[in-house]
């Protein structure tokens, strides 16, 4: 079982958290302006990569709050959690 | 016949204390101290069970959780336990327990004929034979249950009580032997917070079945000095009986406590008897020591076939010596101990060693104690009647291929079989860890750690035996562990032992005997709980199931509930043979928890009964208690359904509810609504948002229907929010959509637009509701407030606060009945008087209070739609026919895809009302209407029936339903297919049957 770092908490239990998927999209601020398929993009499209992922993950169990996180999708290493807004920290050279 | 094979002296067992114990309705003796298995030896009893596939006699053939022969049915009734191993249940008295897979009985089992018919049953027969056709299967499937299977659940509830514990700690150390206690003393003394666990209930591990010495002393005065030591310890936490079972992602492992397992049934007293304690380790220690393989021969599967070290600890431990006559096979010199022991305690031993030129210490020692000595040899047969009567030797071929010569038949009535020793990397491999092949051993040891699972292994299960060299790993083990988890360690300790100088082990994974291994009648069993055989698993390979995992399905290798402890790696010994690739590169199958079963008792631990799941209950909830709710789950909500009156069954009171509602007053609790207080300048900008319709000119004191569509534009929740002032709203949301509705309040504010000022707070739990429904409210609700209610001052689709019965009041007028209907919201300690002074007011209305069925019934007589009833995550607010509350002028969630091409294309899904041929017919949810009718499935499906309900005041059945085109279909005729193969003839309708221009709610 997960430990998820919490940048308000702290370290927790994975099970007090919700899952929020890719990190970083920004919802278009001109939607109507939009071709089908880039707003297909937005609604549709995440990427599923074998190794780095910046996600989303909110404290349900605790703050409620959202923040981001990198994660290794395949050991689970974390190597970082932020809060929205902030830059997300440098993963190592060797884990990328 | 009493514990004839008892030692008069020695082991571990209180002879002061004899236990009484039924095996199989027979009564007999043991000691405090004994297992099952050990009890039962004492007794001279080999024949335990009958094994699963062909009904062969099985005996003990461990002492620890090893064990595959010895699965027993323990206790009856609803204790009754399954699988469970004789070699881990401490006796205590008058237990009870019998052996499965026989019947009648474990000397005379009709299932043995399985074994006449083995040639008819190679592996995969179950998958080959009984595969076609499908439709049989459930035939096939009760006959084979009841042949193969091992035992039998208990059908009653279980009386007893379990527990979890959740605890961190700096170092958890697993395995209780010289390893384990050196590295919990060594991370002990530096103050860290240790947990140490061990499965039996004695710490020692290999210690309390050898006779070996530390510092000139028996061992296990090293040991008691330990362990006192350690619970003397204030941060040490000292658990016996319990077994690590899983090994998680960060040093989570779950270990399973036995409390009082080892106590006749219901003797527990106050504590549970299983905990499950569920661990976050800083650092993990691995001392989980080693089991010892077998070898492979020919009817290596008889009852008096035992693992060597199993026959030491038995002589040991339990002062039971399993035979007068024992052979010893072996392919290493460990074996050569027990003979010397079984030797010593009046055993006649004849050793047969696989080896041509075996040498070492122990060697040494057995030919100087004149036992004989068949080197260069195998054993080739078994002869067995009621039990092993003795074995034919020949000696071996120099690659160890083929027997030559002839055969030499020695008598016994024990084989002692030893292949060397298997680390239990068990929990390194659930930890992710990398295993290498280790030559030496013939063995997986364990390699580099994951990097989220930061552990270390010592002794036995990192592939080391010697004493001496345990203790110094365990040692440094766990000072390493302690300094990284932050402790300041001692210097190593240094103590004494005897090195045995040893020979190297040779492998060999199948023992060849007088006919070619896989034909003729012997047996060469690798995996004994699933009767798989080195036939088998040539077979699998001629067949082409040559990968590890395809080879484990294929023969069932390693899936019984031992998890093939005893038989996994000569299974790919075997593999690596036949397919000439070294094991190594054959790899192993995944290792995955428990490592020994748990009971689903501890698994739900203190989660059962009323604490499995909480129930959420309105104020009101006492009074529908008392008069006589039924009730229905939503959500984790207790909402009442109905409420029968003498004699009425759920359609006759939600016909009589509904009509009362309709023609007097009918009363709903309502208190389950989600229920979300938004406040801020910002407000209505959010509202404008997740709703589809305008929302910043809605006036203070008004109310407005809105739907929220997700992103993909489709309907996810709806409710009425009211303007409470300028910047305050009362947002009301579905029952069961209320925790979703304000995460995704909460995400949107958060995540996209930090900078609003909105805040948003749930109320559910804040306020009570009754909601009141029929001509006859308003009468009712002026007899308990000052407030005019009459249209003018008090219209449709708006709020007042007043006081209702003496109490501060929120009342909406707003309608989910299409009737005139008042929504009285008060503070929910409120809720209970409010409602009992409604009732009791209402009486000379006859008032009727409905539930959840009546309140559905009453909507769709309506055509309002429930949101994850008529509408499942594919369905738009144009496909509801209610392109009015879509706004064209602003955005919201969803909105541009409603102009997607495939949102917005004619002739999608849509809702429309079924009315049926027969007045009397009521569609059920789910049901196809087919676009063209065949007299057998599959047919081309227009959509399905989303609601259906007999309308009491219709007099008829209505339905609702999603249908491709359906704006398009009014008055066609459709059919509906029911899952018994009927059909029922209905005509396309409008979606609203009762009160089509909405003037009853606006009364």
């Amino acid at each position: 079982m997960l430990i998820v770092t919490c940048p308000w908490c702290g370290q927790r239990e994975v099970t007090e958290f919700g899952y929020g998927g890719e990190a970083h999209i920004a919802r278009p601020e001109n939607p109507e302006q939009l071709s089908d398929e880039e707003w297909g993009d937005y609604v549709f499209f995440r990427k599923n990569p074998r190794g780095v992922h910046y996600e989303r993950w909110v404290h349900t169990h605790g703050c409620r709050r959202w923040f981001n996180a990198v994660r290794h999708t395949v050991t689970d290493e974390f190597f970082g959690s932020y809060k929205p807004g902030e830059a997300p920290p440098t993963v190592p050279v060797s884990k990328g | 016949m009493t514990q004839i094979n008892r030692l008069s002296e020695g082991g571990r067992i209180d002879r002061g204390k004899p236990l009484q114990f039924i095996f199989n309705g027979r009564p007999y003796t043991g000691f405090q101290g004994d297992t099952l298995a050990s009890a039962l030896l004492a007794n001279n009893e080999h024949l335990v069970g009958r094994s699963l596939k062909y009904h062969r006699p099985r005996g003990v053939f461990s002492a620890g959780a090893e064990e595959p022969n010895a699965l027993v049915q323990l206790e009856e009734g609803p204790r009754t336990e399954p699988n469970m191993r004789a070699t881990q249940i401490e006796l205590y008295r008058s237990l009870r327990a019998a052996s499965q897979n026989c019947w009648p009985n474990v000397r005379f089992d009709i299932g043995a004929v399985n074994s006449w018919l083995s040639r008819l049953l190679p592996a995969g027969f179950y998958n080959k034979t009984f595969m076609w056709p499908p439709s049989l299967w459930m035939t096939y499937e009760k006959y084979i249950r009841k042949v193969t299977g091992l035992g039998e659940s208990p059908v009653d509830r279980d009386p007893d009580r379990y527990e979890h514990r959740h605890v961190h700690c700096d170092v958890l150390i697993v395995g209780g032997g010289p390893a384990g206690i050196a590295a919990a003393l060594a991370a002990g003394r530096s103050g860290a917070r240790v947990i140490f666990v061990d499965e039996q209930p004695e710490f020692g591990g290999c210690l309390l079945s050898d006779n070996q010495r530390i510092d000139d002393n028996p061992a296990m005065e090293w040991v008691r000095r330990s362990m006192e030591e350690l619970e003397n310890l204030e941060e040490a936490t000292v658990l016996p009986r319990t077994t690590a079972t899983g090994y998680f992602d960060y040093n989570y492992l779950t270990a399973l406590e036995r409390v009082t397992d080892h106590l006749p049934p219901g003797r527990g007293d106050h504590l549970p008897r299983q905990r499950l304690w569920r661990i976050r380790a800083q650092r993990v220690v691995l001392a989980a020591g080693s089991i010892e393989r077998p070898l492979v021969f020919a009817d290596n599967d008889r009852p008096g076939v035992m693992l060597a070290g199993a026959v030491r600890s038995y002589i040991n431990r339990y002062a039971v010596l399993p035979g007068e006559d024992i052979v010893v096979l072996t392919n290493n010199d460990s074996a050569y101990q027990t003979s010397l022991d079984a030797h010593l305690h009046g055993a006649r031993v004849e050793v047969v060693d696989i080896r041509p030129r075996p040498e070492g210490q122990l060697v040494e020692k057995v030919r100087q104690a004149g036992i004989p000595l068949h080197t260069g040899s195998a054993i080739t047969g078994v002869h067995y009647r009621k039990g092993v009567e003795g074995v034919d030797v020949m000696r071996l071929n120099d690659e160890g291929s083929a027997v030559r010569g002839s055969s030499n038949r020695i008598d016994c009535s024990v084989i002692a079989v030893s292949g060397g020793f298997t680390p239990t990397v068990h929990l390194f491999g659930q930890s992710r860890g990398k295993l290498l092949y280790n030559d030496d051993i013939g063995a997986f040891v364990p390699g580099d750690c994951h990097a989220t699972n930061p552990n270390r292994s010592a002794g036995a299960c990192r592939g080391s035996f010697d004493l001496g060299d345990c203790l110094n790993q365990g040692f440094e083990a766990g000072a390493a562990a302690a300094g990284e988890a932050g402790f300041r360690t001692s210097g190593p300790v240094a103590l004494k032992t005897e090195r045995m100088e040893q020979g190297a082990f040779r492998a060999l994974w199948t023992i060849p005997c007088d006919h070619p291994v896989g034909k003729g009648k012997k047996k060469h069993f690798h995996e004994l709980q699933n009767d798989a055989t080195v036939g088998d698993i040539m077979l699998a390979v001629r067949e082409g199931y040559k990968n590890v995992e395809h080879l484990k399905r294929y023969t069932t290798t390693g899936m019984g509930t031992d998890q093939g402890k005893t038989s996994n790696l000569n299974a790919l010994g075997v593999l690596s043979e036949l397919r000439a690739t070294a094991v190594d590169r054959i790899g192993t199958t995944t290792f995955r928890p428990p490592y020994t079963p748990l009971t689903f008792g501890a698994i739900a631990g203190q989660h059962s009964r009323e604490l499995f799941l909480q129930k959420r209950k309105t104020p009101m909830h006492p009074w529908h208690e008392r008069n006589g709710a039924i009730y229905e789950d939503v959500g984790d909500w207790k909402r009442p359904r109905y409420f029968p009156r003498a004699g009425e069954d759920m359609h006759v009171a939600v016909q009589r509810e509904c009509k009362m509602a309709r023609k007097g007053i009918g009363i709903l609790d309502a208190t389950t609504l989600g229920k979300i207080d938004i406040q801020g300048p910002d407000a209505s900008k959010l509202l404008n948002m997740v709703y589809t319709n305008a929302w910043s000119k809605l006036p203070v004191g008004r109310c407005r229907y809105g739907v929220m569509l997700n992103e993909h534009g489709m309907i996810f929740d709806d409710g009425v929010s009211s303007r409470v002032g300028e910047n305050h709203f009362h947002m009301t949301t579905t029952t069961g959509g209320a925790a979703r509705v304000l995460s995704w309040l909460e995400e949107w504010l958060q995540t996209e637009w930090p900078g609003m000022r909105v805040y948003c707070t749930s109320t559910t739990e804040q306020w009570a509701v009754a909601s009141i429904n029929g001509p006859n409210s308003r009468d009712l609700l002026s007899e308990l407030t000052e407030l005019p209610l009459d249209s003018e001052n008090f219209p449709f689709m708006t709020w007042q606060d007043a006081e209702v019965a003496g109490v501060p009041a929120r009342i909406f007028r707003i309608s989910f009945t299409g009737e005139l209907a008042f929504e009285i919201n008060v503070p929910a300690c409120y809720g209970l008087y409010v409602w009992e002074t409604l009732m009791e007011h209402g009486e000379k209305y006859d008032i009727c209070p409905y539930g959840t069925e009546s309140m559905h019934v009453l909507r769709a007589e309506k055509g309002f739609i429930i949101a994850g009833q008529d509408t499942d995550g594919s369905v738009t607010p144009y496909d509801l026919d209610m392109n009015w509350i879509v706004s064209k002028k602003k955005d919201f969630f969803g909105r541009r895809s409603l102009d997607r091409s495939d949102t917005s294309k004619p002739g999608r899904k849509q809702l429309v009302g079924l009315l049926t041929e027969d007045p009397n017919e009521v569609l059920p949810e789910g049901a196809h209407v087919v676009a063209e009718l065949k007299d057998t499935p599959p047919m081309p499906t227009l959509g399905h029936v989303s609601s259906g309900y007999m309308s009491p005041n219709l007099g008829r059945s209505i339905a609702m339903a999603v249908i491709y085109d359906g704006k398009n279909r009014k008055d066609e005729k459709v059919n509906v297919r029911l899952m018994n193969g009927r059909t029922v003839k209905c005509r396309v309708t409008d979606y609203v049957f009762y009160d089509k221009k909405g003037v009853r709610a606006r009364a």
